[in-house]
């Protein structure tokens, strides 16, 4: 049942990841039949669909597989999320699919995920697919991970197994900079030790799947160091009945790093000048500091030409800048990244043009090792390349900050989304455009 | 737990804020669809909080089906007019007669008669992007949708080809005649949505809370007798203690009974239900993929 939630409660997003038939469906299924997640009329729907793909019997996959081609294929297309929640947190998971051609949705899944729960077939150990979630888990920096040990079942509840399988995974792990990994045995099907702890596995002392979920610290995910504020929209009241409001010019967006305090100096790049918080304005009456990611209206003591795609920044902590760029990128597009074409870069707020002027190497994402002479990136590579822009980024490198640290790439002319990019750390401080202004 | 932390619903809240300004930034001529119903008063609080104390930049648009419950038309034009917002509706009604619109015998709602209507509004605006208020735990078609939904010139949606979306950096750009469709609601549930009424003390119109009515038996749901739901000769009407939980075509929207008089008895209904919200509208019923259907065609 899910409480009635009078206290406060946080989010916890996370991915799940595994291969065509380790049962991920069946346990995101299992996880919302156990937690009373689900109702009636979907169990009816379950039903209903029993005869024709479950052979008379309920698949729980069909709850998250929602488009006509999946159920008949009985694969999942795309990215879905699901949503569910306990009196202790409230839950959003991306169910990301497992296919080696699918590595462009585990990156778009697990990009907003605090966790990602990767599924091992018991019965297979840890294969080419495991590491390859591990490996993009890893990449895109995600703070913690779950190996579910899945099908326990079908292996007689073995402790040595489960043991085995955990060994060949942790010989992999120096590789990963995880610093957050948990082993769980469950059997999706049957429920044991994703809700309920199993009476098959006495052996096992730890955390449940979904005990797991809920007290897992993400306090300290987002970055609270660095002051970061991408501009997103000008706020300036046009004829306000209040006069109060005549010279009122707010700079709207969401705080991408770091607290803002009133009376704070603070540097807008890439102009370089300085001026100090005055107010901290939003709807709910003016805050006397603000943290990343809440979303503000900042107004400044001074009249500064800022604009959206310039970014506010503490003085004392300075982010990168310039226009020669190092980075990995996914590639998500069925036409290759050629080394020389123009694409768009959207990187906070601002969009620029840029060219990608060096592949560097492919990055094997089984083993993370640099893969030497590559002449182009196709569809599902990730890759280490070079790019200049035609004005300077403002950044971060990704380690520091996922916001400020990553850009996608658009194809001109059709628009596409072709690349996930996330940025080195940089080799140069921002320093002002406008050097005599300047403190 | 350290001071800067967000609870859920700041967590949502930011991040439909977020996605609100990158709308009014990146797209020349938004709308925002507002209906009366209960998602759309949220996002018009987020409008609020996106862009005050400035205007909401952007027009209000209703595609009304003729078949909506007049407490929510009242309440749709009375909002839009306290916010000092622009108030577009376009009709079904209008839509038939010019032909653009087709009835078909037998529909069990005008859902469906709403795509080409919503298309022929935003090609008389010449619209680029509609903000609407869908929510991904509504449907299972939609738990696979964007926030930025890109629409082809036809106004179609493409679940194979969407464009992927990381982080929070939303691919906004689009040739002539291409469509956004922005759901700043995605990750929000039912749930959510009642907390933040409850959190903004935001008004609702009144056929939210338990009131009496008369109801028919049909289909295995209680409908609203109206003129347009006349009694058939062997259907008993009952009055009965009732509430609506979603509101869609008055035709199709089931009632439930429900003593719900309050915001805190909706959230403590909420939590205890054993039903989904859209498990009171005939129009989803039709096939497992009604709702994927409609979307191909148009639908928000």
């Amino acid at each position: 049942m899910v409480a009635p939630l009078n206290h406060s409660v946080d989010l916890l997003r996370f991915n799940t990841c595994g291969s065509v038939d380790d049962g991920k469906s069946t346990l995101i299924g299992r996880l919302l039949y156990d937690s009373k997640s689900l109702m009636d009329d979907q169990l009816e729907a379950l039903e209903r669909s029993a005869d024709i793909t479950g052979g008379g019997q309920i698949n729980l996959a069909n709850l998250t597989d929602g488009l006509r081609a999946e159920r008949e294929q009985g694969i999942t297309i795309d990215v879905a999320y699901r949503y569910f929640a306990t009196p202790r947190r409230k839950f959003i998971i991306a169910d990301t699919p497992g296919h080696v051609q699918y590595t462009r949705n585990m990156v778009t899944g697990a990009s907003t995920a605090n966790l990602s729960v990767i599924l091992v077939d018991a019965r297979q150990g840890v294969i080419e697919q495991s590491r390859r979630h591990s490996c993009i888990a890893s990449l895109l920096r995600i703070p913690h991970l779950v190996v579910a040990i899945n099908k326990m079942d079908l292996v007689d509840w073995s402790e040595s197994r489960y043991l085995e399988i955990r060994d060949q995974f942790e010989e992999f792990l120096p590789r990963l900079d995880m610093k957050d990994v948990q082993f769980i045995p469950v059997s999706a099907l049957n429920g044991d030790n994703v809700v309920e702890p199993s009476p098959h596995m006495p052996w096992y002392h730890g955390p449940t799947l979904l005990g797991h979920l809920e007290s897992v610290h993400i306090g300290s995910d987002w970055n609270l160091q660095d002051f970061r504020f991408p501009v997103q929209w000008v706020n300036r009241p046009n004829n306000p009945s209040d006069p109060a409001l005549h010279d009122f010019r707010g700079l709207s967006g969401q705080i991408a790093g770091g607290i803002v305090r009133v009376g704070q100096k603070v540097m807008a790049l890439p102009s370089g000048f300085t001026s100090t918080i005055k107010e901290i304005w939003t709807y709910d009456g003016s805050l006397q500091e603000a943290f990343c990611p809440q979303s503000v209206t900042l107004v400044l003591n001074d009249d500064l030409d800022v604009s959206r795609g310039d970014v506010l920044v503490s003085t004392d902590n300075l982010p990168g800048a310039g226009t020669d760029l190092h980075a990995k990128i996914c590639w998500m597009h069925g036409r290759p990244l050629q080394p020389g074409r123009k694409y768009l870069l959207k990187h906070t707020t601002q969009t620029v043009q840029a060219v990608v002027t060096t592949i560097e190497h492919r990055i094997n994402i089984s083993n993370l090792e640099a893969e030497e002479g590559v002449s182009e990136l196709v569809m599902n590579d990730i890759g280490e390349i070079r790019l200049r822009t035609s004005k300077p980024l403002i950044f971060d490198g990704y380690s520091t900050n996922r916001l400020t640290g990553s850009f996608i790439l658009i194809e001109q002319g059709t628009n596409a989304t072709v690349a996930a990019g996330m940025l080195h750390p940089p080799t140069e401080v921002a320093t002002p455009e406008y050097k005599d202004f300047a403190i | 737990m350290s001071n800067y932390h967000l609870d859920h619903l700041q967590y949502l809240e930011t991040e439909a804020i977020h996605i609100m300004r990158e709308v009014a930034a990146e797209f020349e001529r938004p709308a925002l669809l507002f209906s009366g119903g209960k998602d759309s008063i949220c996002l018009l609080r987020l409008a609020e909080k996106a862009f005050r104390p400035s205007d909401i930049p952007m027009p209000l648009l209703n595609v009304d089906t003729g078949h909506h419950f007049p407490e929510l038309n009242e309440f749709r034009d009375r909002r839009a007019k306290e916010l000092g917002a622009k108030l577009i509706v376009r009709t079904v009604e209008d839509a038939i007669a010019k032909g653009i619109a087709t009835e078909t015998p037998g529909q069990v709602s005008r859902n469906h008669l709403q795509i080409p209507t919503l298309l022929a509004a935003i090609e008389e605006f010449r619209f680029d992007c509609c903000i609407g208020g869908a929510r991904r735990d509504e449907e299972k078609a939609r738990a696979k949708e964007r926030f930025f939904s890109f629409r082809d010139s036809f106004g179609q949606w493409d679940p194979k080809n969407q464009r992927p979306e990381i982080w929070n950096l939303y691919n906004a750009r689009l040739n002539p005649g291409e469509n956004m469709r922005v759901f700043p609601l995605s990750n929000w549930t039912e749930m959510d949505v009642w907390e933040y009424i409850r959190k903004e003390k935001l008004e609702v119109p009144k056929i939210y809370f338990s009131h009496r009515r008369q109801c028919v038996r049909r289909n295995g749901q209680w409908l609203p007798v109206n003129d347009l739901v006349p009694p058939k000769p062997n259907e008993e009407v009952k009055e009965l203690v009732v509430r609506v939980r979603t509101i869609g075509d008055i035709i199709s929207t089931g009632c439930v009974e429900s003593p719900a008089d309050s915001v805190d008895d909706i959230i403590a209904e909420i939590a205890v239900a054993r039903v989904t919200e859209r498990g009171s509208r005939a129009d989803d019923k039709v096939s497992e993929a009604a709702m994927e259907d409609r979307k191909k065609a148009g639908y928000f």
